[in-house]
């Protein structure tokens, strides 16, 4: 499957480090749809190519929205990448977030850090198509204040359903709350008929999910995202296999009953 | 009375039985904070902890050269403060309230007199003290973690 170049149509800086990019095709031709949680082969041309969550349903003519932190050297250039530069993209892959068994359910939220991308798109979709407004709850853990992701979006989105943020460290300027996700998902109380969908680093999805399972959240309930070594996204060279699926192919989103057996199994 | 059943509430003394709530309750009394208001002093004599109804209570440390930095935040279910447990009975850290804070304090001396004398009680006390001290200490190891800096994002 060959990298279909696109165009960098916008690009912002969300903090130092880490962009979100608009991409689309120089010829305006239709891109592929999407699902929320499914993702993006991004090819940094001379560096290497990168899985990246799509990370926003809103430029639905005809864009893709993705939101990538300078980790490696494909990461670093596709963050350097300007208006009008070129990127390879394959794609779209993978299971997203169960959107159609949400409907009438009390939805929760979990992210950490930038695993609020993959969730962006399954939030604007739940606003936008379902209109469960009210009965979602938003819990987002960052590093500090200044790394929390799409902040016009998060207090617009806080006036329209329940939004706890938390950091880890912050200076005297910020008025919100300190401490890890968990602390705030602690105190709170969910109906039985709650679905949750956690994504973020896996100690904090692992604690996370702790959590819910104590709240007596059903395995079946919870889903999350996960994150391996994904190189041909097709299921085929198996660098993504855990346990008995391929995270590119079977995932990244997962319910929580049908992994919870190697979730643990820190060798896999 | 109904201090007792603000206890019977509180996620804390969950089981505890009928005796012991009233025991406790006599050694409370509701106490308000407006925004700012220190709840303990580092240094100074730990003598109460607190319930926290409703509000926001940060949990401080003072650096002469950049003033105040903000540890954690407790809020609503919370219990602040266990200097009052251990000798030598001062406060550890600051804890200021962030928004006005409506709180339940409970009178450590007194509470200590009464474990001293009823040892079950004090065991029963210890435990749920025990619980939330390592459900503190796993919070902080996450927060010193710095879990978010090395990661890339779901599907990457």
């Amino acid at each position: 499957m060959m990298p279909r170049p696109l165009s960098v149509l916008h690009r912002v800086e969300e903090y130092p480090g880490t962009v979100t990019l608009q991409l689309g095709a120089a010829d305006n031709q239709p891109l592929p749809a999407f699902l929320p949680g499914q993702f993006n082969m991004l090819y940094a041309f001379g560096c290497g190519e990168v899985p990246i969550s799509f990370s926003s349903m809103a430029p639905a003519d005809g864009r893709y929205c993705h939101t990538i932190k300078t980790l490696g050297a494909a990461t670093g250039a596709l963050t350097k990448l300007r208006p009008g530069d070129s990127v390879g993209v394959r794609g779209p892959f993978g299971h997203g977030w169960p959107v159609a068994k949400m409907a009438g359910r009390d939805v929760i939220i979990i992210a950490g850090g930038l695993g609020l991308a993959p969730l962006r798109p399954v939030i604007q979709a739940l606003l936008n198509e379902l209109n469960t407004t009210g009965n979602m709850r938003l819990f987002y853990g960052a590093r500090q204040p200044s790394e929390l992701l799409y902040r016009d979006e998060l207090a617009q989105w806080s006036k329209l359903f329940a939004v706890q943020t938390t950091v880890d460290m912050a200076d005297a300027r910020w008025r919100g709350h300190i401490g890890n996700v968990n602390s705030v998902l602690t105190p709170s109380m969910f109906p039985s008929n709650s679905i949750a969908l956690v994504c973020g680093p896996e100690v904090m999805m692992r604690y996370a999910i702790g959590e819910l399972l104590k709240k007596q959240l059903p395995p079946e309930a919870i889903y999350l995202s996960m994150e391996r070594n994904m190189k041909c996204a097709t299921g085929h060279c198996g660098h993504c296999q855990w346990g008995p699926q391929f995270v590119c192919k079977d995932g990244p989103v997962f319910c929580y009953r049908d992994i919870q057996d190697w979730f643990h199994i820190r060798e896999l | 009375m109904a201090l007792v059943g603000s206890l019977t509430q509180h996620p804390f003394f969950r089981g505890m039985t009928m005796a012991d709530l009233q025991l406790i309750a006599a050694c409370g009394a509701r106490k308000s904070f407006a925004a700012g208001d220190y709840l303990g002093r580092e240094g100074h004599s730990a003598d109460h902890f607190y319930l926290i109804l409703r509000g926001q209570v940060s949990i401080e440390i003072y650096f002469p050269e950049r003033g105040a930095l903000r540890l954690q935040t407790l809020s609503d279910g919370d219990i602040a403060g266990w200097s009052w447990l251990f000798p030598p009975y001062r406060w550890r850290f600051d804890l200021r309230a962030q928004t006005s804070v409506d709180t339940i304090a409970l009178d450590g001396c007194r509470l200590r007199a009464e474990c001293d004398r009823d040892p079950r009680l004090g065991y029963d006390l210890m435990q749920r003290f025990a619980a939330i001290m390592t459900d503190r200490l796993q919070a902080t190891r996450l927060q010193l973690v710095d879990l978010y800096s090395h990661h890339a994002g779901a599907g990457s």
